[in-house]
């Protein structure tokens, strides 16, 4: 059986304030990945954050995207605040 | 060779094994950053540093790639810590072997500037105060920027 869902990560500060490191959701839930951050930004209260002033950076299988990047079945999706190593 | 790590490093060995990279190597640069006592925040006691495993060391890998398809890099090395630091400890290291001086020093620079906002790690600095995640400064995405052009 093909795995019909998507592996969703938070990092940092979005991984504490939305108290989630990591989601399992069905892979026919957003076409791209700027439909999943909409999706889940509509669950409200700390999650709407995804949507608000603060940019969010995206990575689809550990390389980076841009909202417009589809999503498919078996993708790890990960969303982080702008890197800050160094 | 790229490092991942929560232990120290003994950037006086990493030296060393850097000269071991042929009789061509005329250059090494080496940057070494420290924890220092203010950033966002005033009287810093120390970092806590968040990564994502497999994709930090595959951006930095790509980094030391278009570094080496830009300058002459006979041989580079970078080591990042990450987790619980505490005060004026090592929190990153990036060596560079050329043949001369401003490729070691551009190549070094270029990994270092190009790693500060490509490569998925955060800082969160602790304080009497509290905790703050450090906020991207625009600064630093001018730096990046400008190896672009």
């Amino acid at each position: 059986m093909t795995d019909q869902t998507l592996t969703v990560r938070f990092f940092a500060r979005l991984r504490e304030e939305l108290g989630t490191e990591e989601l399992t959701l069905p892979a026919d839930k957003a076409q791209t990945a700027g439909d999943l951050l909409a999706s889940l930004a509509r669950r409200g209260g700390p999650w709407a954050q995804l949507q608000g002033s603060q940019p969010v950076m995206i990575a689809i299988n550990q390389a980076m995207v841009k909202p417009a990047t589809p999503v498919k079945a078996g993708d790890e999706v990960a969303f982080f605040p702008p890197v800050t190593g160094g | 060779m790229i490092s991942i790590q929560t232990e120290d490093f003994d950037s006086g060995a990493e030296y060393t094994a850097l000269r071991d990279s042929g009789a061509g190597t005329g250059a090494i640069a080496t940057f070494t950053g420290l924890v220092r006592d203010s950033g966002d925040t005033q009287e810093v006691s120390g970092l806590f540093l968040e990564h994502y495993p497999g994709m930090t060391e595959q951006v930095i890998a790509g980094l030391v790639e278009e570094a080496s398809r830009r300058w002459d890099v006979r041989k580079a090395r970078v080591i990042h810590r990450v987790g619980r630091l505490l005060l004026q400890e090592q929190i990153v290291f990036v060596g560079v072997c050329s043949a001369h001086r401003g490729d070691a020093f551009a190549a070094c620079e270029f990994i270092m500037d190009a790693l500060k906002t490509s490569a998925p790690f955060w800082k969160k600095e602790l304080s009497e105060a509290g905790e703050h995640w450090v906020e991207q400064k625009a600064s630093d995405v001018a730096r990046g920027e400008a190896w672009e052009k």
